[in-house]
């Protein structure tokens, strides 16, 4: 995978999403404590047109990690250097003071551009498109790591299936993959109907309005969030809220081994209750951005691990 | 050969088996109005099409760029070049891998659509009905989409 762009999940094999997984378990194992040097000397460029903190903070921890380092803009939408300069200038600017760049920005296709634009491999961190490579990789890698396998997995995406545009991937990475779909969601906020069709061509998800009747089957619930601005009023909001709030109670009728997971911040698509149970695994979600980045950036670098 | 109720030119192009009611498209793609003139043939019966309109433009042949424009609302057109009223060139439109620089993106939000140095590009998803996919944003475009379009 040396010098590959990261763009969309789409572009990647599943034997290189399985490749990616098997680096991330090693690498996680190799850099506790210290961190090794394997990419020494390397230097990753972020540049986030929209802020994602976390997602900076992960690529720039997971290259410290491997003896790399980052550098990045603080404000690169206010900042001279893209103060009416185009992207494509930004991008070959920064491409030279770097091994590698990790993009977000708020335009459709954005990191397409950059990767057009840039010798050394980019990584879309996010753009308007709704492709999010790493977040999709990290959520598959915690269901592998928790589940040992995709494959056969009964998966129940809950929420905002609508405008949730990394949910998108994410169902469509997992069809790919084998696994078995229930896409949970009040009407308003389904999966539009395009989208539906691409899935269906594999698999025919389940479609329903209620996780209490589904939770029984699921092997994983994913939650997505629910944001009050998609609704035309407060009580609508809190009325779905309401309904789709998982709680340890709604927990106790599904599998004994159901996970449940979520990309966070949740609002309260999960009650603080569940944290401490067995079935939390957000934070260890969150936790596995870290490796996954790891490997990415070591096999996109030529240095495998 | 059907017999076409309109009439032979001297010198020219004729674009054959255009689907049913494009007509009016591809003259507007290829901009006919002011330098030439030309007589359109609609819904005329055809063996391959069952029926299909025809165009023959006076004094004209077409560049690249205008078949690849002609590709796609016609990807299965004909196209004769005529000299002293024989067909002395025959060719199909074919259709390109990649549209490249020829539609615009309908996504207002897409890259391609901000001030940037690159042309639009699109994969072809299916001929029929013409189904193109933006390189960049991802968005599927068709039909009159694509028509309306065309830059
Ligand atoms: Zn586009």
């Amino acid at each position: 995978m040396t010098g590959r762009d990261i763009i969309s999940i789409s572009d990647l094999s599943i034997e290189e999403i399985f490749e990616i997984f098997g680096a991330a378990e090693r690498l996680s194992k190799a850099v506790t404590g210290r961190g090794i040097d394997l990419l020494k000397g390397r230097v990753l460029a972020s540049l986030f047109f929209e802020p994602s903190t976390r997602t900076r903070l992960s690529f720039e921890s997971a290259m410290a990690k491997l003896g790399g380092t980052s550098i990045s803009i603080s404000d690169p939408a206010s900042s001279s250097l893209s103060k009416g300069e185009t992207l494509a200038d930004t991008i070959k600017i920064i491409d030279s003071y770097s091994d590698v760049i990790v993009i977000r920005h708020p335009k459709d296709g954005a990191a397409k551009l950059a990767s057009r634009f840039a010798e050394h491999p980019v990584i879309n961190a996010g753009d308007g498109a709704g492709q999010h490579p790493t977040q999709t990789l990290l959520d598959l890698f915690t269901m592998w790591k928790e589940k040992k396998e995709i494959s056969g997995l009964n998966v129940g995406i809950v929420g905002d299936l609508r405008y949730g545009r990394t949910v998108h991937s994410l169902a469509i990475a997992l069809v790919r993959m084998g696994a078995n779909l229930f896409l949970i969601s009040p009407e308003e906020l389904a999966m539009p109907s395009h989208l539906l069709r691409a899935i269906s061509v594999e698999s025919s998800p389940k479609i329903s309005n209620s996780l209490e009747r589904i939770i029984p089957n699921l092997d994983v619930v994913y939650a997505t969030r629910i944001q009050k601005e998609r609704f035309p009023d407060e009580a609508e909001y809190l009325k779905v809220a309401d309904s789709y709030k998982i709680n340890a109670k709604l927990l106790s009728k599904g599998k004994e081994d159901v996970i449940v997971m979520h990309p966070l911040p949740r609002v309260n698509e999960i009650d603080s209750e569940v944290d401490s149970t067995k079935y939390a695994k957000y934070f260890d979600q969150a936790k596995n951005g870290v490796p996954v980045r790891m490997a990415i950036l070591s096999k996109i670098l030529g240095e495998e691990y | 050969m059907e017999e076409l109720k309109i009439e032979k030119i001297k010198e020219g192009t004729v674009i054959d088996h255009i689907p049913k009611g494009n007509a009016i498209n591809v003259i507007k793609i290829l901009g006919i109005c002011s330098d030439s003139s030309a007589s359109i043939g609609i819904n005329v019966p055809s063996s391959r099409m069952g029926s299909k309109d025809i165009i023959k433009i006076e004094g004209r042949s077409l560049s690249a760029t205008e078949i690849a424009k002609l590709s796609m609302v016609a990807p299965k057109a004909t196209i004769n070049q005529i000299r002293n009223y024989k067909v002395e060139i025959k060719s199909n439109v074919d259709l390109p891998e990649r549209v490249i620089g020829i539609v615009r993106c309908i996504n207002t939000r897409c890259i391609t659509r901000a001030m940037e140095p690159i042309k639009s590009e699109f994969y072809i998803v299916a001929s029929e009905p013409m189904t193109i996919r933006c390189i960049y944003c991802e968005i599927e475009m068709n039909g009159n989409m694509i028509h309306d379009n065309i830059i």
